[in-house]
């Protein structure tokens, strides 16, 4: 069993077997996100408070989850990078955080855009959650900077991967100091909804694209690991025979 | 004998340090006059500058410590020290230990005593000040170590200091919070001290994780 997962981590093997899944994945991901929007804005009920503007949260909820798994996926890929020197690990710290990089501007930039009616400001400090993900954005830049300023991309990848987990550390501690700093300053001032606890209908076709952004995630993040492997094995006999035919 | 190692690398940061002492006051001289510019800037109003004070402070002490990270380790690396430090066989993150205790003692000390003096200035009194002090001593050498971390990963790499900051500053967010927070607390009568027990928390999560992660830093860097 081992010996099967140990050989899937050498380049070659993880770029052939890749390439016979991500067909089957990119399939079942095009027609998973149809259905699941199609559930999420058509078929799910109107808020009875927000209307039909909270159908934003089937793409901004995900999107925040993922930027946060994007971050674990990430940070476990760096201590696999560091301890057993993987190649393919030390590629997907690098991919991850690209992806995790997009997913948090995305949550980003569909909070404001709902924030704008629901709290009628873009941009609210007193909202832990947004900040806590504005954070998350310059964590994962920084580890793009870093990678991107080695010209060896292996050592550049490692070193990010000690910074991907000091981020880990410190991720739950961001999120809670914002959250108390905000309890600690902010009177009855913030004109936020209460929560609604979501009924069944609409929390069911939120947990399907849940789960559909994880198969997206895991689907762009083979493809872009298959094609930075062949990039850096490029000097190799299979990468050859690969390129040539 | 690592408690002998220990003492050696102490004693050698703090000897350097003391020789190099002109180096030293230029965080602190830093830290004074970008207290100086925010009552130039926001036009000497007392009760405005009193509200701000706790951030302001703390904001400009976060850049001095930033400011003293840069050539931590460049010294080292140019000397071989960094080599030599590896192939010790000495436990690295046992060294690293010793250098960073040494450097926020170094770098923290001075900022700890001025800014009593600086917070005075913008008219910050009483029990508030005690807070200050309380709130820097715990929390400067977190952020000397999350800095010295920073650096270690930047080592050896040309124009590394805009990146130092890049990848530093998010990590500080959560000291400048809770430091800021206690004082803020203090000045407006209400109790301080869970913001300061917070801030002791993390000072014993840094010590116990900094020295292992700027050692693996470290030993990449001499890959």
């Amino acid at each position: 069993m081992f010996h099967r997962y140990a050989a899937l981590s050498s380049p070659r093997h993880f770029y052939a077997v890749a390439g016979a899944w991500l067909p089957w994945l990119s399939v079942l991901t095009v027609l998973g996100f149809a259905a699941g929007l199609y559930w999420g804005l058509v078929v799910a009920p109107p808020d009875y408070q927000q209307g039909e503007a909270y159908r934003i949260i089937y793409v901004h909820v995900p999107s925040a989850w993922l930027s946060l798994m994007a971050y674990t996926v990430m940070a476990g890929a760096g201590l696999v990078a560091l301890v057993w020197h993987v190649k393919l690990a030390e590629i997907a710290v690098y991919e991850c955080a690209v992806l995790g990089a997009w997913f948090t501007a995305l949550a980003l930039a569909t909070g404001m855009l709902w924030g704008k009616p629901m709290w009628g400001t873009w941009w609210q400090w007193g909202d832990a959650r947004l900040l806590s993900e504005l954070i998350l954005l310059f964590l994962y830049i920084g580890v793009l900077g870093l990678h991107n300023a080695f010209a060896d991309s292996r050592k550049g990848a490692r070193v990010a991967s000690v910074l991907a987990l000091a981020g880990i550390v410190n991720i739950p501690i961001i999120h809670y100091s914002v959250e108390w700093w905000n309890t600690l300053h902010q009177g009855a001032t913030v004109t936020r909804f209460d929560k609604p606890a979501a009924h069944s209908s609409m929390l069911w076709p939120l947990l399907f694209m849940g789960g559909m952004f994880i198969l997206y995630f895991s689907t762009v993040l083979l493809a872009r690991i298959r094609v930075r492997v062949l990039e850096q094995e490029a000097d190799r006999q299979w990468a050859e025979a690969v390129r040539n035919g | 004998m690592m408690g002998r190692i220990f003492a050696a690398v102490f004693r050698r940061e703090v000897r350097l340090a003391w020789r190099r002492r002109g180096q030293l006051l230029q965080p602190l001289m830093f830290y004074a006059l970008v207290m100086l510019l925010f009552p130039l800037g926001a036009g000497a109003d007392l009760a405005l500058l009193g509200q701000a004070a706790p951030s302001l402070l703390w904001v400009a002490a976060l850049l001095a410590v930033l400011l003293a990270q840069g050539p931590l380790f460049s010294a080292d690396l140019e000397e071989g020290g960094i080599e030599l430090w590896v192939t010790s066989g000495v436990s690295l993150g046992w060294l690293a230990l010793a250098k960073l205790i040494a450097h926020a003692m170094i770098v923290s000390l001075p900022l700890i005593l001025v800014s009593p003096v600086l917070a005075g200035w913008l008219g910050v009194h009483g029990e508030a000040l005690w807070v200050l002090a309380a709130s820097m001593a715990l929390g400067m050498p977190v952020l000397c170590w999350v800095g010295a971390l920073g650096a270690a990963l930047t080592l050896g790499l040309p124009r590394g200091g805009v990146l130092l900051a890049l990848i530093v500053l998010p990590l500080y967010i959560p000291v400048l919070m809770f430091g800021a927070g206690a004082v803020h607390a203090a000045m407006e009568g209400r109790p301080a001290g869970g913001a300061l027990v917070l801030l002791a928390g993390l000072l014993c999560l840094g010590a116990s994780l900094a020295p292992l992660a700027t050692a693996a830093a470290l030993r990449i860097s001499q890959e």
